[in-house]
């Protein structure tokens, strides 16, 4: 299949990124060559052979539901671009 | 001594442990070569400061007991430091400071190291070049048109220039190995699990992996021992018993079985890597192994099943960078949408954002079966060829990369002619298994080349071993002139 430029603005609106409108054709040709590339796997038969889903022999440990840290606000809030005390501040979404 | 930091970092740790050089001494060295190779440009950020102080603390009380003692280390910028800025090359991470410190730099700092800067890479490690990074490619110390690999090439350039006694990086598809055989050094991918992920910028969760790039076989056994480790913060850690890899290093290899797989000989490839992955059969014969001729059927779909599963993972991954809690943000835009909309455009480089387009595409709704599912699939397949071979040999050996280091600006407009790039060590990334990237001779033109050694998962005693064994029969010599100070 081949990917149109109105498909490409599609999924850039759905991976939140803009994308320059002189940008659009090289993107659409490159793409478009590694989906071809990508598409060689369809030579081969895999309707009997089950998913690879983990690399591991062993299944996810889980851990017990306690709190291992904790009081880290000032840490946590440290790096954020905009804050207002001890909140992260965004434009404003509700009118 | 003069020339210490052109030594190997077992060498050095000897030098600091019988008192023939301070660990003072040994810093400042470094310190003054980084400030000459500055033309490279393989340091983000150089913390001389810190290093200095660190360097003097274990000279009033010098503990030799340790791993590293006494050590300055360079690592990728990948890895978050406490305090110290990590960029993962990107611009959206160009002001982001950890409050933590990664697991496998934490374990570095506890067998004795310290941090003496952070090396540059490819944005996000997306890339086989070091050409995506927005703080500039960096410079292959083997020429100074030469690209030093990707995304590891801070990490390669600055410890084959002796910038740093050794140095780790991460590997998703190959981003350890290829740079390691672009500049003549040693770089180990681990098996999957047996180095934390926690506090390493995360590019594709099911393949990334840290591991050691050093001078020598040696040095690579002790850096794993250091790094390597069961860490509670990381679901997908492996619980076992940690190893002494340096002291269990040996060179006897006799009887050992290596598979030799026909499907790496692939088209078009360089009769110069032939020659040498002949070379490197000849050498482990020689010392006594057995070479056993094995098929990995599905070599040719690994590439094709990593453009998938990688940047679907990469898509969800940096989801997180949305502007608001950390990182770059762009004061454009008129609602929070279009908030995320620019800083995530301004904030990202081309292949990155190529790489989340992809990733977005193959996981949206009415794609996920045809593309995510179906490389799941293939994966299984390929992981299966590398089961069976495992029945029957102790460890594979073929070539590292299709070519030696390319030229700056030679791939960049061609993503697929890049991405070929990782064609022999992209299958183990898949597969979850250790692979080990060993200096084995120079092209015509005299850049190096490397042989990469694949094992069994957990098995990277074994593929030391026989690295070891290599590297004291291949008669390599890295000989790099000092043109950039």
């Amino acid at each position: 299949m081949s990917l149109d430029k109105e498909k490409i603005k599609h999924v850039a609106k759905l991976a939140r990124i803009s994308v320059d409108e002189a940008k659009v054709d090289s993107l659409t040709k490159d793409l478009n060559s590694i989906f071809k590339f990508i598409e060689q796997l369809n030579e081969l038969n895999t309707d009997k052979v089950e998913p690879l889903t983990s690399i591991l022999n062993q299944s996810l440990r889980s851990r017990k539901d306690e709190i291992s840290d904790g009081k880290i606000r000032e840490k946590i809030l440290q790096n954020s671009p905009k804050k207002n005390e001890e909140f992260f501040v965004v434009p404003k979404v509700v009118e | 001594m003069s020339n210490i930091t052109n030594q190997s970092l077992s060498e050095i740790l000897k030098s600091i442990k019988s008192k023939k050089i301070s660990s003072l001494e040994l810093t400042q060295a470094y310190i003054k070569n980084i400030e000459n190779a500055k033309k490279l440009n393989s340091f983000v950020t150089t913390t001389f400061d810190q290093a200095l102080e660190n360097a003097k603390k274990f000279d009033n009380k010098p503990n030799n007991e340790q791993l590293l003692s006494g050590v300055p280390l360079a690592v990728k910028d990948l890895f978050c430091t406490e305090n110290v800025k990590t960029t993962a090359g990107s611009n959206i991470l160009n002001n982001f400071i950890p409050s933590y410190e990664s697991t496998v730099t934490k374990n570095l700092w506890k067998n004795g190291a310290f941090l003496l800067g952070k090396l540059n890479c490819d944005e996000f490690a997306m890339g086989s070049s070091n050409e995506t990074s927005f703080f500039g490619n960096v410079i292959n110390p083997v020429g100074d048109h030469l690209v030093p690999g990707g995304s590891s090439g801070g990490s390669s350039s600055a410890l084959a220039a002796d910038l740093t006694p050794a140095t780790i990086g991460t590997d998703t598809g190959g981003s350890i190995r290829q740079p390691a055989s672009f500049t003549g050094t040693v770089g180990l991918k681990p098996t999957y699990g047996l180095c934390s992920r926690w506090g390493i910028v995360a590019f594709a969760s099911s393949l990334d992996q840290a591991g050691p790039m050093t001078k020598t076989v040696n040095d690579c056994s002790i850096m794993l021992e250091a790094m390597s480790g069961f860490d509670e913060k990381d679901s997908t850690s492996i619980n076992k018993k940690k190893e002494t890899y340096s002291k269990n290093l040996k060179d006897n290899i006799k009887g050992l079985k290596i598979g030799i797989p026909k499907e790496y000989r692939v088209d078009n490839m360089p009769k110069e890597i032939d020659e040498l992955w002949e070379k490197g059969k000849k050498i482990l014969k020689d010392l006594g192994a057995q070479l056993i001729d094995i098929s990995l059927p599905h070599t040719k779909y690994a590439l094709p099943t990593y453009y998938i599963v990688a940047p679907a993972e990469a898509s969800s991954n940096l989801a997180r960078y949305d502007g608001v809690r950390y990182g770059y943000r762009s004061q454009k835009g008129k609602d929070l949408i279009e908030m995320y909309e620019n800083t995530r455009s301004e904030g990202f480089g081309d292949e990155v954002k190529r790489r989340i387009l992809i990733g977005t595409y193959v996981l949206s709704s009415g794609y996920y079966d045809a593309y995510y599912l179906k490389a799941q699939k293939v994966r299984q397949l390929i992981k299966k060829d590398f089961d069976d071979s495992f029945t029957k040999v102790d460890a594979i050996l073929t070539p590292s990369t299709p070519s030696s280091a390319f030229k700056i600006g030679e791939k960049t407009n061609d993503p697929v002619s890049m991405y070929l790039n990782d064609i022999f060590t992209v299958p183990v990334n898949l597969a979850g298994l250790p692979a080990l990237s060993l200096p084995a001779g120079l092209d015509k033109k005299g850049y190096p080349l490397g042989l990469q050694l694949i094992g069994k998962a957990l098995d990277e005693q074994k593929i030391l071993n026989i690295g070891y064994a290599f590297e004291k029969n291949c008669g390599y010599k890295n000989e790099i002139k000092k043109w950039w100070s």
